[in-house]
């Protein structure tokens, strides 16, 4: 025993199940440790101190192991899906060329194939439902955030707007064709008649089209939003909203000009996260945006979008017409691609901007 | 009641002997049920700079901030008393706390500029005052002022948040004075900071004091003998089985710490308790 250990020390060591074999000796594993301990005499003032043992070496490399092999899977995964699409979609590619994405008919049986509805389709719908989704999402969470309601009913509608999230895209759908769009009809039908002259209102609602698709899609894009800015808005430092009000800011001077700016890093977050789901919702857009090849700027107009041809024509598309879809699958894959960048440049350019961020 | 109102005590009420600009009169603070504050009486001089000291949790940050009614951001805040701020109650009712933030502007403990560039932070109150004049002129004075503009004049376009924190608390300085307010508070301005920037938030405070009234709270007290005029002592009582702060004693910066007159303040001085 170490003779300038305090005396009192062995009883409580022993008290407090710590004086078992690996504590009466100062480095009980010094001898099959994969890393010598380097300091062998510096056990002068108790035994607590000391080397982690080999197995906590051990499970610190079998952690780092399994972590990398998940983040290897992942990449592994998607480059996978990537070569897989794109082996597919070669034939296409080779054939139709860049006239692909200009053309804009899908006729399987004169073998012409084009997107281009069908990604102005995409574009229009999600820009829609992220021009909705976005102003109300974006709402909710100052609502949420900003002091207008007591913490736990904040909670409570938080969670209500997350339920919103778990509702499948099918019965989205459902609702849809079912309640929205006899909802919507009557007004379409006076928008038209009145307002006939402006673009978006140049078509009658006869069914599906547009706008239902639009606004379904704001719906599902919602949650998203609103969780993702409730957060960004809530990363705000008490300090920030003080140094607001004591300039002596109202409620809206404070939200508006400085709550806003100061999350705005978050706040494009949400809406580049949203608009990626806007883009690849597939069902509820297939039910709804009435699956018509045509370019049109009225919302009540039938349209098409990527993810919606593909999950119609997949079923009964024979070999020539695979390989079309595949290759407008590579052409969903770059727009969704693009957006990503594109989001996160503007959020660095915030991040450098406002908050000084290299 | 009356056995209780005798056994607690009140401090003499300091007599100020220039124009008063702030005139506290606190009977009681709550936050809730608790009782924070009570009994306090403390005059601002004009052009003077009156220094809040004492121990942790004695309600010298609660009787500042509430010059101000920043407090009022905290919802279960009540404030009993008044605070006559030339002729009206600034609790009165009909007085939106918006209105006072704007004549007596407040510096944070921690530096808290907005996220935006060196330029919009210190423009912000003229924006929000809707100043018609000339802004950047304004702003270049407000940055002299707080002796920032030598270090920020190539770089107004940068955020404010890549100064320094020494150079952020003077941008938030700069941004508190660029609308000239009456009164400024100040919340221990400096206990994020090192003694360099400490001593150069100090040599401003005296250049300021000139043109503003300050109040200024610190835990520092060789900072309140450097720069306070007037000195206020408060302390916090345990004898009612919660932690409520209250005046002990308040005067000018020389008496307080050469000769007070109440015991409590001399053993808080010489440093035999805190």
């Amino acid at each position: 025993m170490n003779p300038r250990q305090p005396p009192g020390i062995r009883p409580r060591l022993v008290a407090a199940g710590l004086g078992t074999e690996r504590h009466r000796q100062p480095f009980p594993h010094s001898q099959e440790n994969a890393m010598a301990n380097p300091f062998p005499h510096a056990q002068s003032a108790s035994p607590i101190s000391g080397p982690p043992s080999a197995l906590e070496y051990a499970s610190d490399r079998i952690f780092r192991a399994i972590a990398l092999s998940a983040a290897s899977v992942i990449i592994i995964l998607t480059a996978y899906i990537l070569w897989e699409v794109a082996g597919k979609a070669m034939p296409a590619i080779g054939d139709y060329g860049l006239g692909f994405i200009t053309g804009t008919e899908w006729d399987v049986n004169k073998g012409t194939f084009g997107v281009l509805p069908e990604i102005w389709g995409t574009l229009y719908s999600s820009l829609l439902a992220l021009l909705l989704g976005g102003v109300f999402g974006i709402a909710i969470a100052i609502f949420l955030t900003q002091d207008f309601i007591n913490h736990r009913l904040a909670t409570i509608f938080r969670t209500l707007i997350e339920m919103l999230a778990a509702i499948p895209s099918v019965v989205f759908g459902l609702w849809g064709i079912y309640v929205l769009i006899p909802l919507l009809k009557p007004g379409a039908e006076w928008l038209h008649d009145e307002f006939g002259w402006i673009p978006l209102f140049g078509s009658d609602l006869s069914g599906p089209g547009m706008a239902p698709a639009a606004l379904v899609l704001a719906i599902m894009i919602l949650p998203t939003v609103a969780a993702i800015s409730v957060d960004a808005l809530r990363r705000i430092p008490y300090k920030v909203k003080e140094a607001a009000y004591g300039m002596g800011t109202t409620r809206w001077e404070a939200i508006l000009k400085v709550m806003l700016p100061t999350a705005s890093s978050g706040l494009l977050a949400a809406l580049v996260l949203g608009f990626g789901r806007a883009l690849g919702e597939t069902m509820a857009l297939a039910m709804l945006i009435g699956n018509a090849n045509q370019i049109s700027l009225s919302l009540f107009s039938p349209a098409n979008t990527l993810a919606s041809l593909l999950a119609s024509n997949f079923p009964e598309a024979g070999q020539v017409e695979v390989h079309a879809l595949m290759y407008a699958a590579m052409v969903l894959l770059a727009i969704t691609f693009l957006v990503n960048v594109l989001g996160l440049g503007i959020q660095q350019y915030t991040l450098r901007k406002f908050e000084g961020k290299k | 009641m009356n056995a209780t109102a005798e056994a607690l005590f009140v401090a003499e009420p300091f007599q100020a002997s220039g124009d008063v600009v702030i005139d506290c009169k606190v009977d009681k603070i709550f936050y809730g049920d608790f009782l924070a504050v009570r009994d306090s009486i403390v005059p601002i001089e004009k052009h003077k700079i009156t220094g809040f000291i004492g121990p942790s949790g004695c309600g010298k940050s609660t009787v500042l901030r509430s010059l101000n009614r920043m407090n009022d951001l905290i919802q279960v805040f009540r404030f009993e008393g008044n605070v006559m701020y030339h002729g009206q109650d600034i609790y009165a009712k009909k007085v939106d706390p918006v209105v006072v933030r704007r004549y007596i502007g407040m510096v944070f403990q921690q530096p808290n500029p907005f996220s935006m560039s060196i330029y919009d932070n210190v423009a912000f109150g003229l924006r929000l005052n809707r100043f018609k004049g000339d802004v950047e002129e304004r702003v270049e004075k407000a940055l002299r002022s707080a002796a920032l503009w030598n270090e920020v004049k190539d770089k107004l376009k940068n955020s404010g948040l890549s100064l320094s924190g020494g150079q952020q608390q003077r941008l938030c300085i700069a941004r508190a004075i660029a609308t000239e307010p009456d009164v400024l508070l100040m919340d221990e301005p400096c206990s994020a900071l090192d003694p360099i920037a400490t001593r150069q938030v100090e040599e401003l405070m005296l250049e300021l004091k000139e043109h503003y009234t300050l109040a200024m709270v610190t835990h520092n007290m060789q900072q309140a003998t450097r720069v306070a005029d007037t000195t206020a002592f408060f302390s916090v009582d345990i004898s009612q089985g919660g932690r409520t702060g209250y005046l002990v004693e308040m005067g000018p910066t020389r008496q307080i710490f050469e000769d007070p007159r109440e015991q409590l303040t001399k053993e808080y001085i010489s440093g035999e308790f805190s």
